[in-house]
C-alpha cells in the first residue's frame, strides 16, 4: 500500500548548533554521553518510518523516548536536525511556511494530551477553530461543527466553555476539533492519558468505532502498550529517541525484537492480543455424500478428532470420529452423525472469546463473511498459544 | 578635597544648547505636529462632557459602575458625583476627566501595539525595556522641562507629560500578558495552521486581555496622579484647583479639589478594575465585554452561575 507519511532518517538535537552531537551519534556515542559533551538532548534518533494510507500507527513508548518529538516533527512544529518527513510526497521538514501552513490547515489535524481547549471560546467555538483559521464562512463553520459535535456524541453542549465539561467530555471536543477540518491525518499526542480508565478505554472503543467509517491515517502516541495493542494496526517501539522494532500486535507480542520489548510483552494478556487466524489450520473437509468408512479412513489419516462437512460446497456441519464409528457399528448413514451445531467465528476473533468455543472440544471453524469456512482452530492449539508466554517469561 | 577643585563641566549649558540650538529649531514643527491628534481628541471630549447635564452622566457612570462592579460602586458613584457638584466643582471635574480619558486614550493606542511588539519580538523587548525602566524611575516633575521646551506650555502639553508618564504599565503588561499565554494553546493554533495575525487576534490577544486591563488600570490611575502636575504647566481642571489653592494658601479650594480627585479617582479605579476581573477567559473581545457592559439583561444565566460559584 502507498505510505501517506514517511520519515527517513529522522534525527532531532535540542541545541544551537546540533552538528557536533551528529557526528558523535555517527560515532557511536549514547545519548547520556552528548548530553555530558555537548549539553544537548537527543530527542529523536535515526528514525524511519511509514505509516499507510487508512492505518492506525501507534508510537509507543517510555517517558522521555522521543514520541512527542517525533510526532511534532510531522506537522512541522518541531524542525527536525536532519532527515525528511514526507506527507504525500511533500517534505514538511524543508518546505515554505506558506506550505507548511497549508499542509496544517487542510490535511493534518493534531489532538492534545492535555486538551489544548482555548478556554476564552465556547466548545462550538473551539472544534470551528481550524475552519475559522482557513476562512470558512460563520454559517458554515458553526454548521460543520456541530456535525462533529455530534460525531463525539457531544452535539448538546456546544455552547458551553470548556472548563464546563469532564475531562473525557474536553477530549471528545479535543477529537471533534480535529475532525471538524475533514484532515486526511490525524495525529494524536497522547491522547487519553489524562483520563481516568474506564472513560478511557470507552474512548478507545469509541475511536476505533469513528474510525470504521472514517478511515483516516491516525498517528496515534501512547506510553500504554495495551493501548497500543488494541488500538494499533501498526505499532512502533521506542527507545532513546530510536525505534526498537515496528510490527502489528501479534509480531510485537509474538516476537519481541529485543529484551526490551520483551520486557513489555511479558505482561500482556496474549488471549487480547492473538487473532484466531493465527493459529488456525488449512480446512479439513468431507462431503455429506461420503460413505462412512471413507469418512473414517480420512481422519485416521489426518490423525483429526472430526471434520467439517460440506454439502453442496456449503458448510453444514461437523462430525466426529466417535460419532462415524458409531453409526458405522449401527449402521445408520453418515448424515445421522452429522452435528449441525458446531463453534465458528470469524479469523479476527481474539484467541480470548475463543475459550468459550473451545470448551466444546471441537475444531473452531473459521469463516468469512460469505459463511465459506477458510480454517480451523483445534481447541488444544488455542490453549498452546496461551501456554508460550509461561515458557518464554 | 572633591573632584569640582580640579574640573567643573558646564553640563547645564549642554544640555541647554543642546536642547536651544538644535533640538527646538529643528524639531519644533514636527513636536507641533504631534499636538494635533491629543488637541482633536480632548477638544471632542471636552466638548462632550461639558454638554453633558450633569444628571445624566451621574446617572450613565452610575449605570457603567452597576454593570461592571456592582450595587455598591453605582450608589458611590451617584453619592461622589453630586457631592462634586454641590461643591461647585462640576465643570473643573469634567474638564479632568476629559484630560485624563485622553491621556489613557492615547496609552493605549500607542501602549498595547507596543506591548505586542515588544512580547513578539526579543530585540525590540531588550531595547525597550530600559527605556521604560528609566521612563519608570524619572520623577514626573523632571518630564515638565523638556515637555514645556519642546511643547510650550497648556492643556495639551500636560496631558503628553500624562501620557508619557503613564505609558509604561500597560506596555508591560501586555508583553507580560501575551508572553504568559499557556504554551500548549499557542501550539494548538499553529498546528491549525493559524498565521501570526491569526494568533494574536484569536488566542493571544483574547487571553491576555485580563492582564491587559490590569495594566490599564495601573495607566489610569497613574494618568491621575499627573493632573495637579499637568497643572502647572497650564493644564486646567481639579489639578489647577489643587495648585492656585495651594499657590494661595486657600486650603479649603486646595483641598476641595483634592476631595474631587480621589473621589474620580475611586470610581475610575474600581471601574476599570472590575473590568479586568470580570470572567475575561469568557468574553471573546473588548467589543463585547462594552457590549454587556451596556446591555441591561446582558450577562447570560451560565455565567451568572459560574461569578456565583
Ligand atoms: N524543547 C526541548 N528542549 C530540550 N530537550 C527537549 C525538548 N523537548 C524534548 N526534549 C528532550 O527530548 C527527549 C524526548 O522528549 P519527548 O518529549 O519527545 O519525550 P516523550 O516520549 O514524548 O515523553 P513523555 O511520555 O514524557 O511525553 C527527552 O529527553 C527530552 O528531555
Ligand atoms: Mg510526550
Amino acid at each position: 500500500m502507498k505510505s501517506k507519511i514517511a520519515g527517513n532518517n529522522i534525527y532531532k538535537i535540542f541545541g544551537e548548533d546540533p552538528s557536533l552531537a551528529l557526528d558523535l551519534l555517527a560515532a557511536g556515542k549514547s545519548k547520556d554521553e552528548i548530553y555530558e559533551v555537548t549539553g544537548q538532548a537527543v530527542g529523536v534518533h535515526n528514525v524511519t518510518f511509514r505509516v499507510a494510507e487508512g492505518e492506525i500507527f501507534v508510537v509507543m513508548g517510555l517517558s522521555g523516548s522521543g514520541k512527542s518529538t517525533l510526532v511534532r516533527m510531522i506537522n512541522g512544529l518541531i524542525k527536525p536536525s536532519s532527515g525528511e518527513i514526507l506527507i504525500d510526497g511533500i517534505d514538511v521538514a524543508s518546505c515554505s511556511d506558506e506550505e507548511l501552513r497549508t499542509i496544517r490547515r487542510e490535511k493534518v489535524a493534531m489532538v492534545f494530551q492535555h486538551f489544548a481547549l482555548f478556554p476564552h471560546k465556547t466548545v462550538v467555538e473551539n472544534v470551528a477553530f481550524g475552519l475559522k483559521i482557513r476562512g470558512v464562512k460563520a454559517a458554515e463553520r458553526r454548521e460543520r461543527a456541530q456535525s462533529a459535535l455530534e460525531q463525539v456524541g457531544l452535539g448538546a453542549r456546544g455552547d458551553s466553555y470548556p472548563d464546563e465539561l469532564s475531562g473525557g467530555m474536553q477530549q471528545r471536543v479535543g477529537l471533534a476539533r480535529g475532525l471538524a477540518s475533514e484532515p486526511e491525518i490525524l495525529l494524536m499526542d497522547e491522547p487519553f492519558s489524562a483520563l481516568d480508565p474506564l472513560i478511557r478505554s470507552d474512548m478507545q472503543q469509541e475511536l476505533l468505532e469513528l474510525q470504521r467509517t472514517l478511515k483516516k491515517t491516525i498517528v496515534f502516541i501512547t506510553h500504554d502498550l495495551n493501548e497500543a495493542l488494541t488500538l494499533g494496526n501498526t505499532i512502533a517501539i521506542m527507545r532513546n529517541g530510536a525505534i526498537v522494532q515496528t510490527g502489528n500486535a501479534e509480531e510485537i507480542v509474538g516476537n519481541p525484537a529485543n529484551a526490551y520489548v520483551a520486557a513489555f510483552t511479558r505482561d500482556i494478556d496474549r488471549s487480547l492480543v492473538f487473532k484466531a487466524g493465527s493459529i488456525a489450520r488449512p480446512p479439513d473437509t468431507i462431503d455429506l455424500g461420503t460413505d462412512i468408512q471413507s469418512a473414517l479412513a480420512h481422519m485416521e489419516e489426518t490423525g483429526a478428532d472430526a471434520v467439517h462437512v460440506l454439502k453442496g460446497g456449503k458448510l453444514a456441519g461437523i462430525i466426529t470420529y466417535k460419532a462415524a464409528n458409531a453409526a458405522l457399528r449401527e449402521g445408520r448413514a453418515l448424515k445421522s452423525a452429522v452435528l449441525e451445531e458446531f463453534p465458528s467465528t470469524s479469523p479476527q476473533s481474539r484467541l480470548y472469546d475463543l475459550y468459550l468455543l473451545a470448551e466444546a472440544g471441537l475444531p473452531i471453524a473459521l469463516t468469512d463473511d460469505a459463511g465459506e469456512l477458510i480454517g480451523v482452530v483445534r481447541p488444544q492449539d488455542v490453549f498452546q498459544q496461551l501456554a508460550v508466554r509461561g515458557a518464554s517469561a | 578635597m572633591s573632584p569640582s577643585d580640579f574640573l567643573t563641566l558646564p553640563f547645564d549649558d549642554w544640555v541647554n544648547s543642546l536642547v536651544r540650538d538644535w533640538l527646538v529649531p529643528n524639531f519644533r514643527p514636527f513636536f507641533r505636529s504631534m499636538q494635533w491628534p491629543v488637541t482633536q481628541v480632548l477638544n471632542g471630549l471636552s466638548a462632550f462632557l461639558n454638554a453633558t447635564p450633569m444628571l445624566v452622566f451621574t446617572l450613565a457612570l452610575a449605570l457603567v459602575a452597576w454593570r461592571t462592579a456592582g450595587k455598591g460602586l453605582a450608589l458611590f458613584t451617584i453619592v461622589a458625583l453630586s457631592f462634586i457638584d454641590v461643591i461647585g466643582l462640576w465643570p473643573e471635574t469634567m474638564t479632568t476627566l476629559a484630560m485624563v480619558v485622553t491621556a489613557v486614550l492615547f496609552c493605549v493606542v500607542l501602549g498595547i501595539p507596543l506591548g505586542v511588539l515588544a512580547a513578539r519580538t526579543e530585540v525590540f523587548r531588550a531595547i525597550l525595556r530600559p527605556i521604560l525602566d528609566i521612563m519608570q524611575t524619572i520623577p514626573s516633575f523632571v518630564y515638565l522641562v523638556p515637555i514645556v521646551m519642546l511643547f510650550g506650555v497648556g492643556v495639551v502639553p500636560g496631558i503628553i507629560a500624562t501620557i508619557i508618564f503613564a505609558l509604561p504599565p500597560i506596555i508591560r503588561l501586555t508583553d507580560l500578558g501575551i508572553r504568559t499565554v499557556r504554551e500548549d494553546l499557542i501550539e494548538a493554533a499553529m498546528a491549525f495552521g493559524a498565521t501570526p495575525w491569526q494568533m494574536l487576534v484569536e488566542v493571544q490577544f483574547p487571553l491576555a486581555l485580563r492582564t491587559i486591563m490590569a495594566g490599564l488600570n495601573q495607566t489610569l490611575m497613574l494618568a491621575l496622579s499627573m493632573v495637579v502636575i499637568a497643572a502647572m504647566i497650564g493644564a486646567g481642571g481639579l489639578g489647577l484647583t489643587v495648585f492656585t489653592g495651594l499657590g494661595r494658601l486657600d486650603v479649603g479650594n486646595a483641598t476641595a479639589g483634592g476631595v474631587g480627585i480621589v473621589l474620580l479617582a475611586i470610581i475610575l479605579d474600581r471601574i476599570s478594575q472590575a473590568l479586568g476581573e470580570r470572567r475575561m477567559v469568557q468574553v471573546p473581545s473588548l467589543l463585547e465585554t462594552m457590549r454587556s457592559l451596556f446591555s441591561l439583561r446582558g450577562q447570560k444565566p451560565a455565567a451568572e452561575a459560574k461569578r456565583a460559584g
